[in-house]
């Protein structure tokens, strides 16, 4: 723990809290990311995962506590304004544009240009090798990048906007229930190229309700139920069963199961 | 993994690549309408009756290719046929009012014809109502706003020549001259039309702009996410349909000097079955510049043909629903492909 007080963290949350009207929507959330980790973020549905993540990827500002990006504090004021900061954030369905072509999605609002005044345009060449290279660098071999990427699986497009974050000099990768909408082969090799972007030296954001997969790949778990913060431990802090216990309603199952006990007869 | 790219890449044959085209539908489409009208309709093939075909297709095509570049970012602009007719009134009335040179007229229509598409866009962008809706009451209003002033100022429902005016002539070869090219005479809007094809070609396909256009419209939020200025890019697709409606105002008024004020409403229909017959998806994020300068020629080539082959003129809304369908259903299925997950 003495080692990691000494980092900067390239994300550190300090008791953010979040309104919408008079509905409390995030309370008093701790939250720190550092490079080459994974800091995973469980809840169940309506926790507030997707409040959190919206906040630290500049959709929506805090309205308590404190963000500090590599030891500054700041508001984002748009999804731009933290891309350009190094955050980058991948969404569980609206990451790309599906009758668009692999390589333009890839560049899609950061369009490399060549050519001089109205004569400007898109460095095509350049685009397809890229991804192509891009792609490849993280273990995905892509047949043709001129289809659409709607023709691609689920888990390939995760891939994809992974690449394409890691590409592009993000510090820190938010990831949004990347493995929700996946079978169990799929959500493997999602969770593969989560840990490569680590292995890169980025800091990795895991939003997801599954404590399986969280725990594979984890360096720190933080909890959040109805809004507000349960639980934050770190790898050696906290075993899977326990992680299990908690994210599945802890006390709350047990009285469950006691219940469910006394009336079978 | 163990399978070698270059294996692969044979999976996609040409036959696959030439069917996943926007225009493909259209092209076959147009083809047909062709051969048929050549051989039922005598003169078809004339090289004059070719360059009437030519001409009712530009004054379509001119103003189909902002309307499909805006259905690929995924809007509709209904007023785009009465803004046509406001953008020649708007000319004519200034430069006769203020008896001033009619470039003048021509440069305060341009710019009002401008702010009236930023309007629709910034409604649009602002409110975040379905297009439809915005576009429908500026279309009411503009119907309005053209008969109303008309009336007000000039006293008819036409506006006074402007033929004896300074300025008229040159005006009128620019917008409105008709060429001869080897014996045929070929009016200039073919130019006008080409042109605009070509352009919003290389806007699509080769610049981030066009990037930007296939993204609002394929996933709006998706765009937004990865930085992409939806706002800027609705409101700049909005004025191109602004300066579409332009040309083709400076032509109405041009090819005869005066404007009949009630004249447009129904046409926004017409660019938009052109942008659809040529590929554009009405959900948007998918079309070809050029497969609305091909729904143009089809429907030159049927409204012109009807008449060569000397056949009540009313039996070409009914080509036309049915070349709509055709071409609808031909877009479902190209895009049920485009998106198939496995």
């Amino acid at each position: 723990m003495t080692e990691t007080t000494e980092r900067t963290p390239l994300i550190e949350l300090t008791d953010v809290s979040k309104h919408y009207g008079t509905v409390r929507a995030l309370e008093g959330v701790f939250l720190e990311v550092h490079a080459g980790e994974i800091t995973c973020v469980l809840g169940d549905n309506g926790a507030g995962k997707s409040t959190l993540i919206k906040t630290i990827a500049g959709l929506h500002q805090h309205d308590g506590g404190t963000v500090r990006i590599e030891g500054e504090e700041t508001r984002l004021a748009s999804p731009r304004d933290a891309l350009d900061r190094g955050i980058a954030t991948v969404y569980q369905d609206l990451a790309v544009v599906p009758l668009m072509p692999v390589w333009r999605n890839f560049f899609l609002g950061s369009e490399p240009r060549k050519g001089v005044g109205p004569f400007k345009r898109l460095d095509i060449d350049l685009m397809r090798r890229t991804t192509r290279e891009a792609l490849l660098r993280m273990g995905i071999d892509l047949r043709d990048v001129d289809q659409p990427i709607g023709t691609l699986s689920g888990g390939e497009r995760q891939c994809v906007a992974i690449a394409r974050a890691v590409h592009f000099g993000a510090k820190v990768l938010i990831l949004d229930e990347p493995t929700a909408a996946l079978g169990v082969k799929q959500s493997g090799v999602v969770l593969k190229y989560v840990a490569a972007a680590r292995d890169q030296g980025l800091g990795v954001v895991l939003i997801t309700h599954n404590p399986h997969h969280a725990y594979l790949v984890g360096d720190r778990f933080v909890l959040l139920k109805r809004g507000t913060m349960v639980g934050s431990h770190t790898r050696d802090e906290i075993t899977l069963e326990e992680l299990t216990r908690q994210m599945a309603g802890g006390s709350e199952l047990d009285d469950l199961r006691h219940e469910l006990e006394k009336s079978t007869p | 993994m163990e399978r070698t790219a270059d294996e692969r890449i044979l999976q996609s044959s040409p036959l696959r690549k030439l069917l996943s085209r926007p225009e493909l539908g259209s092209v076959v489409g147009a083809l047909a309408v062709f051969l048929f009208f050549a051989f039922v309709a005598d003169g078809f093939l004339h090289a004059s009756s070719l360059s009437t075909v030519l001409y009712a297709s530009s004054t379509i095509g001119i103003m189909a290719v902002p309307v499909a570049l805006l259905m690929i970012g995924g809007e509709f602009d209904l007023s785009a046929g009465v803004m046509v007719t406001s953008s020649a009134l708007i000319s004519s009335m200034f430069s006769y009012q203020m008896t001033a040179n009619t470039w003048v007229g021509v440069g305060v229509s341009l710019l009002v014809t401008l702010a009236v598409g930023a309007f629709n866009g910034f409604m649009l962008t602002r409110t975040k109502l379905p297009s439809f809706i915005i576009t429908l009451g500026t279309f009411l209003m503009l119907t309005g706003m053209n008969l109303g002033f008309t009336k007000l100022i000039d006293g008819t429902v036409s506006t006074k020549t402007i033929a004896d005016m300074q300025g008229f002539p040159s005006a009128h070869a620019v917008f409105a001259s008709t060429l001869s090219v080897g014996g045929v005479d070929f009016k200039v809007t073919i130019l006008w039309w080409l042109g605009l094809v070509a352009l919003a070609s290389w806007i699509l396909l080769r610049t981030r702009a066009g990037n930007w256009i296939f993204a609002v419209g394929g996933n709006q939020d998706a765009a937004r996410a990865v930085g992409v200025p939806v706002t800027a890019t609705k409101i700049g697709l909005y004025m191109g349909v602004a300066l579409g409606a332009w040309i083709s105002g400076q032509h109405l008024l041009f090819s005869f000097d005066a404007v009949q004020s009630g004249e447009g409403v129904g046409n926004e229909l017409i660019y938009i079955i052109a942008a659809v017959i040529g590929g554009c998806l009405i959900t948007g994020g998918y079309g070809s510049a050029v497969g609305s300068a091909v729904g143009a020629l089809l429907f030159g080539m049927t409204s012109k043909g009807i008449v060569f082959a000397e056949w009540n003129p009313d039996w070409f809304k009914f080509f036309l629903g049915a070349m709509l369908l055709l071409a609808t259903l031909l877009n479902a299925w190209v895009r049920k492909r485009a998106e198939a997950t496995t």
